[in-house]
Formats: C-alpha cells, sequence, structure tokens
C-alpha cells in the first residue's frame, strides 16, 4: 500500500510566472507605526541606560534582583519591592556568531548575540545583546564581559546606549572551549550502534 | 469527561511558494481529513482553526478569513493561537469541545502560507522580541535557537556533528513522505558543510519555510465506533508556557515542555513514558531541538538523547521512532500546520497506514509536541489505539 | 517610590516593517484571467448548492465541494446597498465624498464590493437601482480588481 496522505495537493509557483505576470498577486505594505508606552520598570531602565547604568528591581519576597526590571514578579505574583543598581559587567551565558541579519541578508563578519547574566543581579538573570571588540573565535562561554557605552550625548535611552559587551581583559573564562572548535564530544562513551 | 477519537486527516503538499490562497490550502486540507472518514462538511458540529502570527498570511483577523476554507460556515467557530505549539495545541481546542459532551464532531484545520511575507519570512520574527529592550538590538530568530543551541550542546558536552545526526535521519524518513519539501538522502558531513546561519546552526539544521495546510477530524466516541473500525484514541493533552523573560532561564532544558508533558500523560494513566510510548513526532524546527524536547518529553535522560540518537534508537526501525514523518526539517514547517502534520502522523502510524514510512511493531501509542513563542511553550498530545 | 522624571511619558517608537504579497489563487486566477484578458466576469457554481460565487471561487463554502463549473455573469446588476464615505482610512477628510457600491451581478448569488461611478449625493442613487460594471480598457488590465473602475448607474 502506498501509505497516507494519499492524493495530497499543492501548487507551486515558479518566479518566472510571477515576474511575467502569470500568476496574480496583489502586495501589501501595512502603514501601522506604534507608540508604545514603557511603563513605570521599563521607564526607567530606558533612563538609566541614558545615565549610563543599568538597573534592576528586588523581590523580597522570592530573593530575586530581576532585570530586565518588572514591577511585579511574575513567580509570586505580588509587587516588587526596591530599584538595585547593578554592574554593567557580566558572564556569557550563551553566544551565536550569526551571519544573518535580521532580514536575511548575509553578513561577511558575523553578528555575536549573547545571553549576558549581569554581574548584581540573581544568578541566571541575563540580558539579550551583542558582543564586540572580540575575535570571534575567541568568543566563549563563561567568559567575562563588560558594557561598552557609547558617549553621554549620544545615549537616548535605549538598549543601544551599550554599544556592545568586550571582554574584559585578565580574566581567564571559565571554559577552554573556543568557538572555532567547539566542544569537542565527552558524552561519545557509547561505541557501539547496536539496535535495541 | 467522554472519550474523544482522531476519525480522519488529511493534508497538502507543503511548498516553498503556493499559488493556492491561505483559505484554499485549508480546504485542501480540511476536505481530505472529511474525505478519508468518508464524512461530509454537514456532519461536522463546530471548527477549529490554528494559524501562528498572522503576520505571515498578512492578514489581520487571519481566523475569521480562514473559516469558510476551514469548512466553518455557519457554524460555531474558534481560532486558537500558542505561536510555533499552536498546530498540536489546536487538538486540544477541539478535544475540549467533544470531551465536554457539547459537540459530537470536531474538524480541525491549521495553515500557513509564509510566502506571503516579504523580503523573506524570517523579518516577520522580528516582532517577537521584546518590543523595547530587544528589537532594538535587530535579532533575527535564529539568534535564539542558536544561543539555545549552545546552551545545550555547552551544558552537556556535545559537538555540532553529534546534533547533525537529527537532520540527516529526518530528511531521509522524508522521502516517504508525499507531501515533503525537503526530503533527501545525506550524511553528517553534508550538513556541517551547509553554510553556517547563526554558529552552530547550519543551513541544513533548519526547516525550512513553507506553505501548507494539515487537518484532523474529532469525534465522540459513539460517532467514532459508527464511522470506523480504527478508530485513535486522544488519551492526553497538555501545554504549558514558561516565562516571557527568556534571557532570565537556563535555555539547556525545556521545563515547560515536561510539565506539558506530565500533564498529558497523566492524563493518558502513564506513568514510565519510555515504556509505555512506542513512537514520537517531537517538534524539530531545528535539529538540536528534536533532543531538546525528547528530553522534556521524558523519552531520554537529561542530556543523553544525542547518545541514544547516535545509538539508533529513534531511527524508523529504532526501539523508539522519532519522526518517522520526516519531521519540519524534512516534511517542511508551514508553522501551525506543521504541528498538525505530526498529529496526522501519529494517526495513520498508529492505523498502520503510513506506508513507507511505518513504523514497525505495530506500534500501540505515540506522542506529539510543538514548540513556540519565545523558547517558551509547550504543546503536547497523545494518541494511542485503544 | 520616588517615580523618576518622564517616566510615565516615555513612548518606544516602532513598527512591524513587513510587505505581503497575496496570490488570487485557484480561484482568483480563473477570475482575474478573464477580467484581464476578455474583460468579463465570471464566477464558478455549485450545482447542489445553487450558489453562482462571483468572483471565482476552487470551493463551496456550503459543501465543500471542487467548484470546477464556470459561469459568465452579466456586467450588469442590482444595487443592493451603496455609502458615500467623506473620510479616507487615515480618518482624513476627504475634498469629494467617495461613493462605494454593493451589488449583485446578474446570474450572481454573491454581492461583491466596488466604487459607485458618477454620482455626487445619496439623493442621486436609491437601493435596488439598476448599474452597471465600467472597466478599465484592456491594454491598461493588469489582472487586478482594479481592472474594474467601479459601477455607474445604467
Amino acid at each position: 500500500m502506498a501509505g497516507q496522505p494519499t492524493n495530497v495537493r499543492g501548487t507551486p509557483v515558479r518566479s518566472a510566472d510571477l515576474k511575467k505576470g502569470r500568476v496574480f498577486t496583489t502586495t501589501y505594505v501595512p502603514r501601522i507605526q506604534y507608540a508604545w508606552d514603557t511603563g513605570q520598570a521599563i521607564g526607567r531602565y530606558l533612563e538609566e541606560l541614558k545615565n549610563g547604568r543599568l538597573i534592576a528591581r528586588r523581590c523580597n519576597n522570592c530573593q530575586r534582583i530581576m532585570i530586565p526590571p518588572r514591577m511585579f514578579c511574575e513567580r509570586c505574583f505580588g509587587p516588587t519591592h526596591a530599584w538595585v543598581v547593578v554592574k554593567d559587567t557580566g558572564t556569557v551565558n550563551t553566544f551565536s556568531l550569526s551571519y544573518v541579519s535580521w532580514d536575511v541578508r548575509r553578513l561577511k563578519k558575523p553578528e555575536i548575540p549573547a545571553v549576558i547574566e549581569i554581574d548584581g543581579a540573581s544568578k541566571g538573570m541575563g540580558i539579550l545583546h551583542v558582543l564586540g571588540n572580540v575575535s570571534p573565535k575567541a568568543v566563549r562561554i563563561g567568559m567575562k564581559v563588560r558594557a561598552v557605552w557609547k558617549p553621554a550625548q549620544q545615549r537616548t535611552g535605549s538598549i543601544t546606549d551599550i554599544a556592545y559587551f568586550e571582554p574584559i581583559k585578565g580574566k581567564a573564562p571559565a571554559a577552554k572551549r573556543t568557538a572555532k572548535k567547539p566542544f569537542k564530544a565527552k558524552a561519545k562513551k557509547s561505541k557501539s550502534r547496536k539496535r535495541r | 469527561m467522554r472519550r474523544v477519537a482522531v476519525v480522519g486527516a488529511g493534508m497538502t503538499k507543503f511548498i516553498h511558494r503556493a499559488l493556492e490562497t491561505p483559505k484554499e490550502l485549508s480546504w485542501l486540507a480540511a476536505k481530505a481529513a472529511l474525505d478519508s472518514a468518508e464524512m461530509k462538511l454537514d456532519q461536522v458540529d463546530c471548527v477549529v482553526e490554528g494559524t501562528a502570527p498572522d503576520a505571515f498570511d498578512g492578514v489581520h483577523m487571519n481566523g475569521e478569513y480562514l473559516s469558510d476554507g476551514c469548512g466553518a460556515w455557519k457554524k460555531p467557530y474558534l481560532r486558537c493561537y500558542v505561536g510555533g505549539g499552536t498546530g498540536v495545541y489546536a487538538l486540544a481546542q477541539g478535544w475540549f469541545h467533544i470531551a465536554s459532551g457539547l459537540f459530537d464532531t470536531a474538524l480541525v484545520v491549521c495553515e500557513e502560507k509564509m510566502s506571503t511575507c516579504l523580503p523573506h519570512p524570517q523579518a516577520a520574527f522580528l516582532t517577537i522580541f521584546d518590543n523595547i529592550t530587544e528589537q532594538p538590538l535587530k535579532p533575527n530568530l535564529l539568534w535564539i535557537f542558536a544561543l539555545e543551541m549552545n546552551r545545550y550542546m555547552s551544558v552537556h558536552g556535545y559537538s555540532v556533528e553529534d546534533i547533525a545526526k537529527v537532520s540527516v535521519k529526518n530528511k531521509r524518513n522524508a522521502l516517504g513522505h508525499p507531501s515533503a519539501q525537503l526530503g533527501a538522502e545525506l550524511t553528517v558531513k553534508d550538513v556541517l558543510a551547509s553554510e553556517i546561519m547563526a554558529w552552530p546552526v547550519h543551513r541544513l539544521m533548519v526547516s525550512p519555510t513553507s506553505d501548507g495546510a494539515a487537518a484532523v477530524l474529532l469525534a465522540s466516541e459513539e460517532v467514532a465506533k459508527r464511522v470506523t473500525n480504527k478508530p485513535v484514541w486522544v488519551q492526553g493533552v497538555g501545554w504549558c508556557l514558561d516565562s516571557a523573560y527568556w534571557t532570565n532561564r537556563d535555555l539547556y532544558y525545556p521545563d515547560y515542555v515536561e510539565k506539558a508533558a506530565w500533564m498529558a500523560y497523566r492524563m493518558a494513566g502513564i506513568r514510565e513514558p519510555r515504556k509505555e510510548i512506542n513512537l514520537a513526532e517531537p517538534y524539530d524546527p531545528f535539529a538540536y531541538k528534536e533532543l531538546h524536547h525528547l528530553e522534556g518529553l521524558q523519552l531520554a535522560p537529561k542530556g543523553q538523547a544525542p547518545r541514544l540518537l547516535a545509538d539508533g534508537v529513534f531511527d524508523r526501525d529504532g526501539d523508539l521512532p522519532t519522526c518517522p514523518s520526516g519531521g519540519l526539517l524534512g516534511v517542511g514547517n508551514p508553522i501551525a500546520a506543521a504541528g498538525m502534520m505530526k498529529l496526522c502522523e501519529l494517526f495513520w502510524q498508529l492505523r498502520g497506514e503510513a506506508g513507507p514510512r511505518q513504523v514497525p511493531g505495530r506500534p500501540r501509542r505515540g506522542v506529539a509536541q510543538a514548540w513556540g513563542d519565545l523558547m517558551q511553550v509547550g504543546t503536547v498530545v497523545v494518541m494511542g489505539v485503544n | 517610590m520616588k517615580t523618576p522624571k518622564n517616566v510615565e511619558t516615555h513612548v518606544w517608537r516602532g513598527g512591524i516593517p513587513l510587505e505581503s504579497r497575496y496570490t488570487a489563487g485557484l480561484g482568483g486566477q480563473i477570475f482575474f484571467q478573464a477580467l484581464k484578458e476578455r474583460g468579463e466576469l465570471v464566477g464558478t457554481r455549485c450545482a447542489a448548492c445553487k450558489q453562482v460565487y462571483v468572483p471565482a471561487r476552487a470551493f463551496c463554502e456550503r459543501c465543500f465541494a471542487e467548484l470546477t463549473e464556470e459561469v459568465k455573469v452579466s456586467p450588469e446588476g442590482t444595487l443592493v446597498s451603496f455609502t458615500f464615505s467623506a473620510y479616507d482610512r487615515d480618518a482624513n477628510r476627504l475634498a469629494e465624498p467617495v461613493a462605494l457600491a454593493l451589488v449583485k451581478l446578474d446570474g450572481a448569488t454573491t454581492t461583491m464590493l466596488h466604487r459607485l461611478l458618477r454620482v455626487t449625493s445619496p439623493e442621486q442613487v436609491r437601493i435596488g437601482a439598476r448599474v452597471k460594471v465600467v472597466l478599465k480598457p484592456k491594454a491598461k488590465r493588469t489582472g487586478s480588481i482594479l481592472d474594474i473602475e467601479g459601477f455607474q448607474l445604467a
């Protein structure tokens, strides 16, 4: 028996049919602009970015210092209790070398997005940013990094007021693995390929 | 609660760019599901529809737009949405309708037409990141997958090569699927030789963007026993969302999948998933995701899925076949429709109708799972022959 | 807690930078081909449900049958409803109101929306009036709903 599904349909459109107008199409570009209220927590976060520092919120109930800051704690569902200025240094929790831009253009030099656990916030509290002033081959999980701020007069109250995070020289990373020769498998204990 | 069975399933081809409109794709799949059960539209009591963000089809109120293509003319109808998890969740939504006693039949249709979105469907994903604290960094979807994959490999000590085997398996499995967009016979070397998109993610470890639709017909026990002698029972459903603060979590393990899985397993009376489940369709938009999700689904110990993969456990003739359909990597990834395709696969496999893809040994129970939002949602359905 | 200055008014401006290209689909190919090449309005018939859908559709929403019988309908029809819109879609007041028509073409069982041409005030129009379609010249037709200029009172 041929197997299900049977009689599957769907008609591929070739580029030539589109170019020559044999396939009728309509295009639409939505003209939608938003002005999102940033709210108390992120409003203050942006203000402090303009001032050149990172700020978090503490939940006394859960003993957590959270960044990005929030006015309520999603765990205990109570209000958070205090502002805490945290450091602008941290540890690379994970990273990538991205050769593709957000709109899918190919990049020669990769962007290096990373989740950075911020010093002074609770363990595991990271933010998304990019790394710079570092060879892609040298980036490691566990690497200590610091914020490189734009000059004060260029700061606008945006996460991009931090141009990027760069390695703190002299601080040895926790792991020895590099991006070029990544993570040599140490878990390959089972040599046999037996089928159970 | 009443027992609910799947009595029909159908789908379109998954293709890069379809001529059909989103509602025509929905109709093709929904009609195929009805035809497979030899039932007519007027025997359908209610309709559930699932699509991912409106940005792909490019239609606001996409659920309403699609309604006639889903067979919802003058019927109770509801769209559901949990990001990429929608396709599997949609069946749970249909299950409520019948288990509750409100309806006897429900048509569940999932559709996506990603080719509508220009210049590339990827651009629509920018909007899933936090609009104020993350979007200004111009992130792309690959970032979060690459960040999660790197974390997973790093914590457990695996290489890109270990992960690449998923692509090889799934693209090979897809060669037996009539709807497949990217079935292929490849080697690990081929996968690693494909261009790096966002290290450690290579092109051949990423599912394609696709147009397509898939559907199932659900029925109450009474109706199911009347219309088919091979009903496949919905034994359990589960879903769970984790915090939207994805940078505050350790991405190496999907807690939310574990929670969703146990919800479904408890309902199904499963205590030892690894022993009581015969096949799985974990969500595989990226190669590592299948492994990550198998661990969340309790079908491999934490950090052990790559080793079981290397041992052949997850092959079609292995002890626990995973993605025998060919998965998203092989069949394609029209987002919500891809999750629904996995449920269709369980239906065909459990009925012994999967033809060249049939897993041996008369499987009695399978699990399908989808994932979505910001590394955030797990949706799980368990189906079985009794 | 002291709220810092400007926080309440702080907004982040952004958009959703997307473009959509919609295919006309199986039904749309039939309708737009006929409109562009022959200047005809073509629908599809469902004999079982006694429907003629215009523009043509690939399937019947009532019984789910595939529709393969093409039907050329009349360029004339009846005005089912109309309005005069004084605002554009960005809520700007228009210099001249735009008249819009819902029309059931003779031979069709469905209505379609388009502009109502050559009228300036509601007093000139009544529901139930006979209208006829106005097409662009063939050289200017591209296979778009705008190949139809609109309807005018017959």
